[in-house]
């Protein structure tokens, strides 16, 4: 990329850096051939894509370029007396057993149990400095929207194209267009990212970023922290995006100097000066643009099967009654009849069952200072899990006494990994149990067969725990 | 893959909207190292009640639908999580293409790379199959059409590559190493 081309016409954060990455460009006949920089892996998405390597005698191209860690099949109890890790079934042990296989023998570097970088796999590459502005990033999991971020483009893949990343570097893709999310006003006290995302999900719908590329800007995504708008950008997906971007300022530089795989000293204000320019030039046009004003926004709450079913937490859950098209009538019925919530009833005060904090979408150490400031000096009314992303927030938590706060509540402080949000290592609700979670999906038995999910941000998840029920953040932390 | 020319069957319409993949295939059937057999955990949590027992009145256990490889289902089918487990089920159950007025993004490239033709189509020729569960329907995928029930022809769209693929069995990976050069040739000046 050079400065004649950048000068051509003005282009978007997205436009650029797919443009610096096209090995050979799309036609009608053929895809683009875009270059990945960086392939993330968990256990669950990747052992077809090995053995499909071993059948067709492939080596990973660039094992330099690719990083692995055990995140949804681990336990998130501490490892036994006698060394062995309490895993809830067989199967889980196999899984993670395959992924240590795999990456001795194809030289990936793995931070697996017991390593002290190990976590889910959005929370621990950002940590580790890997995800970078400008670059490209996959993973076979569709949350790695989480990395856009950085500035960079970021999107889940399935296992086949695990496969081709693993073979070649690179993918085959169309061109995906462009969406602009213009964030206007400003966040209110006790509203956070989270809430953010999950009006903005409710105003487009669960499809309706389906073929684009979100950017996310405007004042109220410039205020948010890295953590924020890693949680903005997790979503996108839950929005239909396969990615979502924001593009780097110098709260991204701030966050990433220092970390283990950034630049230093002089690269890394030359990596800046690099980064500066991958903001949409003004004038850039994009596909499709939206505006959301946040200035009234509220502490959000969903009540149904998808991530559009959200409403403020002092909202009543709608009436199917009102809605005129038959088909969302139809979705809205079955919401409502899956969850067993009455329309037109307040969603405060709704009884529930489980708490859950944590996940790639909120399980990083702002996440947990938020649900601390809400528990603490309090009791939990219901169980609690408090699951740290990674080692490192766990071990950061830990050192500001968060761990202490929750567990005086009463609530369980687990090990890291993806527990609850999809109930694949045993961390799952019983049927019929309501669950206010902090992770991303509230589908049908998401978080164990016939559960019901609330999805809130940490503080109204917080809030809910030591209340027992739906609760509004604000008025605990206020008082 | 197998070459896939066209497709005839009747249909099995699940007419919900936004049918995600924790229903096509819930998580706890993700701890496979393998993709073989997944067809029986297939929309597991609609198929059979606790005790594993069929649902008599979930229409994949319907008499009429046992061999259909068609399904027709609400808008945004397959949203939700990248994992392949999804049209590794559908196609181990036998589906061999679904039909929708939107499919997300990951599923329908995850579908394509395993034989499964993701179809959409404009509303007024989805209503049509939604209104008439098991009609037999004919996907060509030359001509990119189906014929519906009515006598009439409905179009989807179908990047020219993928059709390349499903017309001849072939799978992206042969194409993505032969451009090793101009791969290694970007890596280099990177």
């Amino acid at each position: 990329m050079t400065a004649a081309t950048d000068a051509r016409r003005a282009r978007t954060l997205f436009e650029k850096v797919w443009d610096a990455h096209v090995v050979r460009a799309e036609t009608p006949e053929t895809p683009a051939v875009l270059y990945v920089d960086l392939h993330l892996m968990h256990e669950v998405t990747s052992p077809q894509a090995f053995s499909m390597l071993r059948e067709r005698s492939l080596k990973v191209r660039r094992p330099d370029r690719t990083l692995a860690t055990t995140d949804h099949s681990t336990p998130t109890l501490p490892r036994l007396p006698d060394g062995r890790w309490p895993f809830y079934d067989a199967q889980n042990e196999a899984q993670v057993a395959q992924i240590e296989r795999n990456a001795r023998d194809f030289g990936v570097e793995l931070h697996g149990l017991g390593d002290p970088q190990q976590g889910v796999v959005h929370v621990f590459g950002p940590e580790m400095g890997a995800t970078q502005p400008g670059m490209t990033v996959v993973c076979g999991d569709s949350h790695t929207a989480t990395h856009g971020a950085f500035g960079a483009l970021a999107f889940g893949i399935g296992t086949s194209e695990v496969g081709h990343v693993l073979a070649t570097q690179c993918l085959l893709q169309r061109k995906p267009r462009s969406l602009a999310i213009r964030v206007e006003g400003a966040l209110q006290p006790g509203v956070t990212a989270k809430d953010l995302v999950l009006a903005i999900i409710a105003q487009i719908g669960v499809g309706g970023g389906t073929g684009h590329v979100m950017e996310f800007t405007g004042p109220a995504v410039r205020a948010l922290t890295m953590e924020g708008r890693m949680t903005l950008c997790n979503m996108a997906i839950e929005g239909g995006a396969r990615a979502g971007m924001i593009a780097p300022d110098d709260v991204t530089f701030q966050w990433l100097a220092g970390k283990p795989r950034v630049p230093q000293g002089a690269a890394f204000e030359a990596a800046v000066a690099r980064w500066r320019r991958l903001p949409t030039d003004d004038g850039a046009v994009y596909d499709r643009e939206v505006t959301v004003d946040v200035s009234r926004l509220e502490p959000m709450v969903t009540f149904g099967t998808n991530p559009a079913q959200g409403i403020p937490v002092t909202g009543r859950i709608p009436d199917p009654g009102a809605e005129k098209d038959p088909a969302a009538r139809a979705t809205l019925e079955s919401a409502l009849r899956y969850m067993a919530l009455t329309p037109g009833k307040p969603i405060l005060g709704q009884k529930i069952d489980v708490v859950f904090v944590g996940s790639c979408t909120n399980g990083r150490l702002e996440d947990l200072r938020e649900a601390a400031r809400v528990m603490r000096g309090r009791k939990v009314r219901t169980r609690t899990l408090v699951v740290a992303g990674s080692h490192a927030v766990k071990k950061a938590a830990e050192a500001e006494g968060l761990d202490r706060i929750f567990r005086d509540a009463g609530a369980e402080w687990r090990e890291p990994g993806c527990s609850m949000c999809l109930a694949m290592n045993g961390d799952m609700l019983e049927p019929g149990q309501y669950c206010v979670s902090t992770s991303n999906r509230n589908f049908e038995g998401r978080q164990g067969p016939g559960g019901r999910t609330l999805l809130a941000s940490p503080a109204t998840a917080a809030a809910a725990a030591v209340s027992g029920a739906v609760a509004d953040p604000r008025r605990l932390v206020e008082g | 893959m197998e070459p896939i020319r066209t497709i005839e069957s009747r249909t099995v319409v699940i007419p919900r909207e936004n049918i995600d993949t924790d229903q096509i295939i819930p998580g706890r059937f993700l701890k496979v190292t393998d993709k073989q057999g997944l067809g029986k955990a297939l929309f597991s949590d609609w198929r059979y009640d606790a005790g594993g027992k069929p649902r008599p009145e979930f229409v994949l256990n319907l008499p009429e639908a046992q061999g259909c490889t068609v399904l027709v289902a609400g808008d945004n089918f397959g949203c939700g999580s990248s994992r392949e487990h999804a049209p590794w089920a559908l196609v181990d159950h036998g589906i061999r293409a679904v039909v929708s007025t939107r499919i997300a993004d990951i599923f329908r490239n995850n579908a394509l790379k395993n034989g499964l033709v993701p179809v959409v189509l404009d509303p007024a020729s989805h209503a049509k199959l939604l209104a008439a569960p098991g009609a037999k329907v004919r996907i060509d995928i030359s001509s990119q059409t189906v014929a519906l029930p009515d006598g009439t022809t409905a179009s989807f769209p179908l990047d020219g590559f993928a059709k390349y693929c499903l017309l001849n069995g072939v799978d992206e990976l042969g194409f993505l190493l032969s451009q090793e050069e101009a791969i290694a040739a970007f890596e280099s000046k990177v």
